[in-house]
């Protein structure tokens, strides 16, 4: 009985966490295809520093189509529901710069959905 | 030991080169080959060829690029189609006019922050996410070939990003040139029957646009400008 409460005790500490923060946590929307290019603790870090050093590199340079590209996380991680990666506050890019409050604005220039 | 200059700056750089390294091995595995200045992209306007009320060149643009089509002051036009008469004998020309992506361009003499820039292969473009819309490049160009997006823009093309207070223009379809293609509009044309429009190497002798510089000759427009246009045109 005891060890009922004990659980029951931790149950409800541990399941409104989130409530208790008083944000709601991002959602992740799963990727659609295959593994990224970095574990996802390196590119929830990095990932403004790889896009923002391989832009130089296509636009100056003329690299297509290289590991770091805009387009290749727009196609992969487009949701569903909306096809897009900004579109809606539950979309990838969106929900977690929304819960940041870092504005996003790569998409008033770039596609926000995937190519045809 | 004596510590000279020369000693502690290696020893500097050795130790800036240790700490960078390990965040750039991760992510720059065998980095691609960029654009080279071996090359310089080049195109032959033939206005012999060109014929007036033919805008498949214009439309390929437009559908390419993601443009409205749209001919306001507000719009971005890339390529215009222009008609002339010479007044004396009343010959009529018809020619495409757009960047010319000039070797000297003034454009990039201009802009204050960099953002306007050739590329080694010649390619005249704006870097957008430089680009601040003071608008002094398109001032400084004499041909009228930048535009300025006014408005938020929405359902951009994924190789085309383009966006409100940048200055655009002619990019002789710089995404498909890196993938070894040629220009839109010079496809059109083709595809019309027209060839008036030849796209190539300005440094290789061996190029058909060279070969057809070489045979027919090619003026530049505002050659007095010398601004070494890599847009060219015969029969003008």
């Amino acid at each position: 009985m005891r060890l009922f409460a004990a659980l029951a005790f931790i149950a409800a500490l541990a399941v409104p966490a989130g409530v208790i923060a008083g944000v709601d946590k991002p959602v992740i929307v799963k990727a659609q295809s295959g593994p990224c290019i970095a574990p996802p603790e390196v590119m929830r870090r990095e990932h403004p520093d790889l896009l923002k050093h391989q832009r130089t590199i296509t636009v100056h340079e003329g690299v297509r189509n290289a590991e770091v590209d805009l387009e290749k996380c727009v196609t992969c991680h487009a949701s569903k529901a909306t096809g897009s990666v900004a579109a809606s506050p539950q979309d990838f890019c969106e929900s977690c710069h929304v819960y940041a409050g870092v504005k996003l604005d790569c998409f008033e220039c770039h596609a926000s959905r995937p190519s045809q | 030991m004596k510590a000279t200059r020369r000693k502690f700056l290696g020893t500097t750089a050795a130790l800036a080169g240790m700490a960078v390294a390990p965040g750039l091995l991760l992510f720059e595995p065998a980095r691609a080959k960029g654009v080279s200045s071996k090359i310089r992209w080049g195109m032959l306007v033939d206005a012999t060829r060109c014929v007036e009320g033919c805008t498949a060149c214009v439309a390929a643009c437009n559908k390419e690029n993601g443009l409205s089509g749209q001919t306001g002051p507000d719009d971005s036009q890339w390529i215009r189609k222009v008609e002339l008469t010479e007044q004396s004998t009343g010959r009529a020309l018809s020619l495409p006019v757009m960047c010319q992506h000039c070797a000297e361009p003034p454009c990039v003499d201009v802009c204050p922050t960099g953002a306007s820039f050739k590329r080694a292969d010649g390619i005249v473009l704006v870097d957008r996410h430089i680009c601040i819309g003071c608008r002094y490049c398109m001032m400084a160009c004499p041909y009228k070939a930048r535009s300025f997006v006014h408005q938020p823009l929405t359902g951009q093309k994924p190789d085309v990003p383009r966006g409100q207070g940048c200055v655009e223009a002619c990019t002789l379809c710089v995404q498909r040139v890196d993938r070894g293609g040629e220009p839109a509009c010079v496809e059109a044309c083709r595809a019309e029957g027209r060839n008036a429009l030849t796209f190539g190497d300005l440094n290789d002798p061996g190029s058909a646009i060279s070969r057809r510089m070489r045979e027919a000759g090619a003026k530049q427009i505002r050659a007095d400008l010398r601004l070494d246009t890599g847009v060219r045109y015969q029969g003008i």
